[in-house]
């Protein structure tokens, strides 16, 4: 293979590891962005949605388990946000180390409750049939070099979601609301809105998210207690870099994010790039605190 | 005048009751009939899926003993403790196990962290430490029994496996920690030693998941063979993203030095069927020793528990010291030590064994295949048992290890 694949191949790789991170970040930037609830736990929504992709395809044959997996994961993972939110977060409200660190023990005790019950060794979860095996070039410059379909499949997983969450946001009365909380809380309550229920909602909606990218991350990697671990810190790189709240600003950080890791592992190795990814973050949040997007808010500055 | 009458009664009650407590101690410690030995492993924790089964055969192995009679006339009477899967909590814990259980030995420890961490504990409070894991050597104290493959048991002879089968062109992949490092430093050096070629060497970090940067140079490199000591989770996922780009291990051979039989059941042995690992105890191994360890393992434990490399160690460790303690008639560490390396030659469960004078064990090394079941198909063994170099003469020159 020519020096021309391996580039190709590592563009390939960041697109495919920005589609990962903008699953496991858009959850997380809808409820940092809307709430200011930095939530802890969201990492181990993502270990819930693989666990529960895993215990459908006990009960389904491979094929037709795996789609049905992803429902269960996002329908599941859900209701526990909305659960915690309601049992909770919305008792913790405008307390945001408070919060941080009540979400971070649900973390722990989510973690634990996994290894109790699955046992701490990864569960696999087998790609079915038609996501197993990869697109491969037979001749030309770019001969021998392949697209695994499992990555295919995440990213056009991924351009879906934020398709749909975008429908959601800006074409629905529903995502009128939310962006009317998201502008000026106290002005969107004095209107009549319930943003107690705009809260739930866009709370459950960022949980299922991420137990949908759990399910998809089942593809590529075994289901662990703690494989949110893994993602937590990219996830909040993403929306930080992205800037808070914004749902375009998550997508160019993911992409930024993935691009610039899988540009350096052709020079250096995984750790290091993880080093200068982490010193271009800290760099790049010194000149523009806000994000790539700033969103303008009012909630946020008064929180 | 009655106050203090009440408060003289209550003393003397509380004295009777240490008094008698005390006496309670003091029959316990009386107890000739017994010798008190330490367990160190990971009960709980991320280790504790491995170390559990190592103390299990280590308990296998006292019980047997105790059956047969015990060592010196006494019972074992064996003191379990949990290390938590950290470092700090094995130092604690062994310290705990010498100064205030006063056992006459300890048998534990898995991560070069956890013994790393014991080591300054058992030289100053003098104790015996028997480490039963593969590891990275270039570490020599007059307090471990180093049962475990040192370097030059395990890693080199995988790489003379390897040369006979006419690879050329190595790719090195390893989790960033101690033993990857020091495992590679030692196989580079050896293989441009050898005239061959290294054509990558990279390190994911410790629970690292995603493997597509290096698959891509997998197949940039075009290596003959890649030899893997990633630890983990991250075993699943490479080679889940080495199938899905199309490099299977029946295309690509990878040998492995951290997957043993309950981490290819774990895994899913389909997922890692064809590939590579270099052992100095298979399940599968035909010796009349393992048979019977196999089997009383299973008896104890389930018929479909497994048994591995390190456990076996761990098996093995409790038998070399109660005969070295039968030899010296004794239970003193520097006794012990001393008649440990000087015990014969023995078949205790990897085919003959014995340990050399710098207390590291002389053993044979196997490359083996995964088969669909989660065995290992044993394709090659080192000639004679092999014996233990801590410090390898090309990575580590000038430096030896010298015990006895």
């Amino acid at each position: 293979m020519t020096e021309l694949a391996l580039l190709v191949g590592q563009g390939f790789n960041g697109i495919s590891v920005a589609s990962i991170l903008l699953l496991a970040a858009l959850g997380l930037a809808l409820s940092f962005g809307l709430m200011g609830v930095i939530n802890m736990a969201h990492g181990e929504f993502l270990m819930m949605g693989g666990y529960l992709t895993y215990v459908t395809l006990q009960f389904l044959p491979h094929g037709v388990g795996y789609p049905i997996g992803m429902v269960v994961a996002f329908a599941g993972t859900a209701l526990f946000g909305a659960a915690l939110e309601v049992t909770l977060i919305r008792r913790l409200y405008g307390r945001p180390l408070d919060t941080l660190l009540a979400t971070w023990g649900v973390s722990l005790i989510l973690q634990q409750a996994a290894r109790s019950i699955f046992g701490p060794i990864g569960n696999e979860v087998t790609a079915p049939a038609w996501l197993a095996g990869s697109l491969t070039v037979s001749s030309g410059p770019l001969a021998g070099f392949g697209l695994p379909l499992a990555r295919l499949f995440i990213i056009a997983l991924s351009a879906a979601v934020l398709a749909l969450i975008a429908i959601l946001i800006v074409r629905t009365r529903m995502g009128m609301l939310v962006q009317a909380v998201h502008q000026d809380r106290a002005m969107a309550e004095a209107l009549g809105i319930n943003t107690r229920n705009v809260d739930l909602a866009v709370f459950a909606i960022g949980s299922g998210v991420a137990g949908l990218a759990g399910s998809a991350l089942a593809l590529i990697a075994p289901v662990t207690p703690t494989v949110g671990q893994s993602y937590i810190v990219y996830a909040f790189l993403v929306v930080i870099v992205g800037g808070l709240g914004s749902i375009l600003g998550t997508l160019f950080a993911a992409l930024l994010i993935g691009l610039f890791s899988a540009g350096w592992q052709i020079f250096t190795s995984v750790s290091t790039s993880d080093v200068l990814l982490l010193v271009f973050v800290i760099a790049f949040i010194q000149f523009r605190p806000r994000g790539i997007v700033s969103a303008r808010s009012r909630s946020l500055e008064e929180g | 005048m009655k106050k203090e009458l009440k408060s003289a009664v209550t003393a003397i009650g509380v004295l009777a009751l240490v008094g008698a407590l005390g006496a309670i101690r003091a029959t316990a410690h009386a107890d000739d009939s017994t010798v008190k030995v330490g367990v160190l492993h990971s009960l709980t924790g991320t280790m504790a899926i491995s170390e559990v089964t190592v103390k299990n055969a280590t308990m296998l192995a006292i019980d047997e003993i105790n059956a047969a009679g015990g060592v010196n006339g006494k019972q074992i009477s064996p003191v379990v403790e949990d290390g938590a899967s950290e470092p700090a909590m094995f130092a604690q814990k062994a310290q705990k196990l010498i100064q205030e259980d006063k056992v006459v030995t300890v048998f534990g420890g898995w991560t070069s962290a956890s013994r790393k961490a014991m080591l300054p504990v058992f030289e100053r409070f003098h104790g015996l430490l028997w480490y039963p894991v593969q590891f990275e050597g270039n570490e020599c104290s007059p307090d471990i029994m180093y049962s475990g493959a040192q370097p030059n048991q395990q890693i080199l002879p995988a790489l003379d496996w390897a040369k006979q089968k006419g690879y050329k062109k190595y790719f090195l992949l390893g989790s960033d920690y101690v033993f990857p490092r020091t495992a590679n430093l030692i196989l580079k050096k050896h293989i441009i030693h050898d005239g061959l070629t290294v054509v990558d060497e990279e390190y994911v970090p410790l629970g690292g998941t995603d493997f597509s940067a290096i698959v891509n140079k997998i197949q940039a490199a075009k290596p003959d063979v890649i030899f893997n000591t990633l630890n983990g989770d991250s075993n699943v996922s490479f080679f889940k993203q080495m199938a899905a780009a199309g490099l299977p291990s029946s295309k690509l051979p990878v040998m492995s030095f951290s997957i043993a039989e309950p981490e290819a059941k774990a895994m899913g042995p389909s997922l890692v069927q064809g590939s590579y690992a270099a052992w100095n105890y298979f399940q599968s191994l035909d010796d009349p020793a393992s048979k019977k360890f196999v089997a009383a393992y299973k008896a104890k434990f389930g018929a479909d528990s497994v048994v591995d490399d390190p456990m076996a160690h761990g098996y093995l460790d409790v038998y070399v010291w109660a005969a070295a303690a039968e030899k010296t008639k004794s239970f003193n560490i520097d006794k012990v030590r001393r008649a440990a390396v000087s015990l014969e030659w023995k078949d205790i469960v990897m085919g003959k064994t014995k340990f050399a004078a710098n207390q590291s064990l002389y053993q044979t090394a196997y490359v083996g295949q995964l088969d669909p079941e989660g065995q290992f198909n044993i394709l090659w063994h080192s000639d004679k048992p092999i014996f233990p170099e801590p410090y390898d003469s090309l990575a580590f020159p000038g430096k030896k290890c010298v015990i006895h």
